[in-house]
């Protein structure tokens, strides 16, 4: 057992194929840049292949490549069930799959893992049953957890590496250029797929609107693809992108988000050309609404909005109070609307948006970013992947690397949720360390990170409670006791990888 | 000097989260309800659920206000409950004469005697909601030496009075001012009703400016989203204030020198005057304006 910065006790096989976190920015090295096969395509060449099976078979797919998805299309994804179905139809064993994220709509991998289908997965998250199978122990290999730019980092560097990848494509003409703008299940940007496609061997673009020839706008050029598949239906176009996110009424979050916004327009980085960051739950969307009432009163607009992003970050564009929308993700059907439809609102892959091992990312350019959290403990720890019963149910997502590159990194939860309180003593997964987070906002009030003096100087002032974030886990325990600690068994059934690379948890079964 | 009572938040009884997150939201009163808020047969479940929370959850920063039920439908428990859980203020829903307060005061002095509280800690109020409470007001409110307040429940006063609520309330201009009247001869709060559109703020900030301008100390709530639209009307200009500032200043002064007589500007303040200027500077304070 080897013990990491945050004294996580992390299995020595693991820790020695890993290593260990050791410092937000410990690991970051020169490397080599990973290298994929060709196979070149002549003119008199189609890549219009007649089925998901013909494709397969064309890719020469075969026992232990590893393969992968994008989750653009989160709930309403046909895409990795089909591919997945006709592979276990096909007889082909022990694949890694490497998608950005696994969503609910996933539960028939439980099937593939237990007929020997799906040996590895390495993915953001995992929710619901697929989650629940995992963390009881139905894989041998434990998965692995990467963030956002951790896996563009992992696709990069080699760590991971792609044989096929089986794409959706809102749009695609029949040579291969992609874009998630057009088509029945628009889903707007594809910047977590664009990084599958620029590094797989072989590419498969899977797509219900086969348009001619030259599909512009181009996020997924024709040469990064080696075959184009039209099928019936890609994807439920309501589970892939929900109408305008509503602006939320709850009380509790309206709170929070005042707190938060206070936070952000009493710090020094609110000024004209600042940029920041929200995720999609009630509270950060609210935060977006009172910051545009700020921004309105004192004259002030920011340069960039980066994300992640939802209907409310396109309003900010369209009113000027943004000049300028980074897309990595849209999580509604007005922002996938917008990034068509809008220059100013641009389209990136996941390396640009967060890794740690590219030329500078977006995230490092970043003011403030507003993060979510399931737990975060004294030490300022954030869990955002295992529930209070140790069970794998969230998503690593963009949280550790928006947190450790931006200059203010705010998380903004509920003291407590029902009965369990989320500021704890010790989190039970750490997936962001605390030497990221720099001010914990909940409803009660706030507390400012100690290892961030020039932030309690700048909120001295703060018309908000300020507390220690000790007594914020006192205030939570008060209310809820202090819970009993979770009874894990000895199978480590994920790894949850810093985005450098290193491990900063594991997890263990229930 | 007046405590503030510009915002009474209504809580329902039987609801642990809204109990637990009541006193983060600004209201300067918590009014739990164990009255219309709360089914029949959760009456025991709500009367238990908030002693535990005034036993549990830090209040200290809201005065806290009970709605117990009538007297013969439970209310004698609530009551026993409330004070032993450390009530601020009992509630007395549908107040129509001078002797409903008195039978509430003496369950409240037989629990007070009962568990050894000093006599007289719980305070209490009254809510008025038919013709026969509007005119009875007077003597409602100076019925019982425990009133801090009355407060106008305007849904059922309007149904007895066979009417309904309108955008400018002409229809409860009556009991508003007769209420006011009432309250301010007695010396205690006067709490204006409900405003049940939680969507409408523009209404709700039309109805807020017309009552404070009648003089009451505030208005009833039943979504914490109102508290921050009734807090901005009831903050005080920044003339009011720094007038205030100078007869608090004069009144210091004052007492350094040991006079009897407040004076600014060489002229004398008389003692409500003073004490409205106190009011008027905490009022600031809870709007967070700069004062000191």
């Amino acid at each position: 057992m080897v013990k990491n910065k945050l004294n996580r006790e992390i299995p020595t096989p693991y820790a020695d194929q890993y290593g260990v976190y050791g410092g937000e920015f410990a690991n970051i090295r020169l490397y080599n840049e990973h290298a994929r096969h060709i196979k070149p395509v002549k003119p008199d060449h189609s890549k219009l292949v007649a089925s998901i099976h013909d494709a397969i078979v064309a890719t020469g797919l075969k026992d232990g490549m590893t393969i992968s998805f994008h989750h653009h299309f989160r709930e309403g994804d046909y895409v990795m069930n089909m591919v997945m179905a006709e592979i276990a139809k096909m007889g082909i064993k022990n694949l890694s799959i490497a998608p950005s994220s696994i969503a609910n709509v996933h539960e028939p991998l439980i099937e593939h893992i237990k007929n020997g289908v799906v040996t590895n997965i390495t993915s953001s998250g995992l929710r619901d049953k697929v989650g629940a199978a995992i963390s009881n122990g139905i894989m041998e290999n434990p998965v692995v957890i990467r963030s956002h730019g951790g896996r563009a980092r992992a696709i990069a560097r080699g760590d991971i590496h792609i044989d096929v990848a089986f794409l959706g494509a809102p749009s695609s003409d029949e040579y291969g250029n992609v874009n998630g703008t057009k088509g029945k299940a628009t889903c707007g940007s594809l910047g977590y797929a664009m990084i599958d496609a620029k590094y797989a061997d072989q590419v498969v673009a899977i797509t219900d609107s086969l348009v001619p020839y030259p599909n512009t706008p181009i996020s997924i050029p024709q040469t990064d693809v080696d075959y184009v598949v039209q099928v019936d239906a890609i994807g439920d176009p309501t589970g892939i992108a929900k109408g305008a996110t509503r602006f939320t009424k709850n009380p509790k979050e309206l709170k929070i988000a005042e707190y938060a916004a206070e936070v952000i327009t009493k710090s020094a980085y609110f000024k004209n050309g600042f940029s920041f960051q929200t995720g999609t739950g009630g509270s950060s969307l609210a935060v977006a609404r009172f910051l545009r009432e700020a921004m309105l009163k004192q004259d002030i607009k920011a340069s960039f909005a980066l994300g992640g992003i939802t209907n409310s970050m396109v309003e900010l564009l369209k009113e000027g109070l943004v000049e300028k929308v980074i897309d990595v993700q849209d999580f509604d059907h007005p922002s996938a609307v917008s990034l068509g439809e809008n220059a100013d609102h641009y389209e990136i892959d996941a390396n640009m948006y967060a890794s740690p091992l590219s030329k500078g990312a977006v995230i490092n350019q970043l003011d403030i970013a507003i993060l979510s959290a399931l737990e975060i403990d004294t030490d300022f720890n954030v869990n955002v992947i295992t529930g209070s019963d140790g069970i794998i149910r969230g998503a690593s997502g963009g949280h550790s690397d928006t947190s450790a590159a931006c200059k203010m990194s705010m998380v903004i939860a509920p003291l407590v949720r029902g009965r369990i309180p989320t500021i704890v003593e010790n989190v039970n997964t750490v997936v962001t360390p605390g030497a990221s987070v720099d001010v914990v906002v909940t409803e009660v009030g706030v507390a400012i990170n100690p290892a961030r003096p020039d932030l309690i100087e700048m909120f001295k002032h703060l018309k908000v409670p300020q507390f220690s974030i000790e007594t914020l886990k006192e205030m939570a325990y008060t209310i809820t006791g202090t819970p009993e600690p979770i009874q894990y068994g000895d199978k480590v059934v994920a790894l949850i990888e810093y985005r450098d690379g290193t491990l900063i948890d594991v997890v263990h079964n229930v | 000097m007046d405590k503030l009572r510009r915002t009474m938040m209504f809580v329902p009884g039987a609801n642990p989260g809204m109990l637990r997150d009541a006193p983060i939201y600004g209201a300067d009163a918590i009014m739990f309800d164990l009255e219309d808020a709360v089914s029949l047969k959760e009456k025991d479940t709500a009367r238990m659920l908030v002693y535990s929370a005034l036993k549990t959850f830090d209040y200290s920063s809201v005065e806290t206000v009970v709605r117990v039920n009538a007297l013969d439908a439970g209310g004698d428990q609530d009551i026993e409950a409330m004070v032993l859980g450390g009530i601020n203020v009992i509630r007395l829903p549908k107040t129509e004469t001078a002797q409903d307060i008195r039978d509430v005061d003496a369950v409240i002095t037989a629990v007070e005697e009962k568990y050894g509280i000093q006599v007289g800690t719980t305070r209490m109020m009254a809510a008025i909601e038919s013709a026969e409470g509007v005119l009875n007001a007077r003597e409602i409110a100076q019925a019982s030496s425990r009133m801090i307040g009355i407060a106008l429940g305007a849904e059922d006063y309007l149904t007895s009075q066979h009417t309904h609520r309108s955008a400018d309330g002409a229809e409860l201009s009556f009991a508003r001012n007769y209420i006011l009247h009432a309250a301010r001869e007695a010396g205690i709060a006067a709490i204006d009703t409900v405003y049940t559109q939680v969507d409408n703020e523009e209404g709700l900030r039309h109805e807020t400016e017309l009552i404070k301008q009648l003089g009451f100390d505030g208005k009833s709530v039943i979504n914490p989203r109102q508290i921050p639209v009734i807090n901005s009307v009831f903050a005080p200009a920044l003339a009011e204030v720094q007038k205030a500032r100078e007869i608090v200043a004069g009144l210091k002064e004052a007492e350094a020198k040991g006079a009897g007589v407040v004076s600014v500007n060489g002229q004398m303040v008389d003692k409500p005057v003073v004490e409205r200027a106190q009011y008027t500077i905490a009022l600031a304070k809870a709007s967070g304006m700069e004062v000191d």
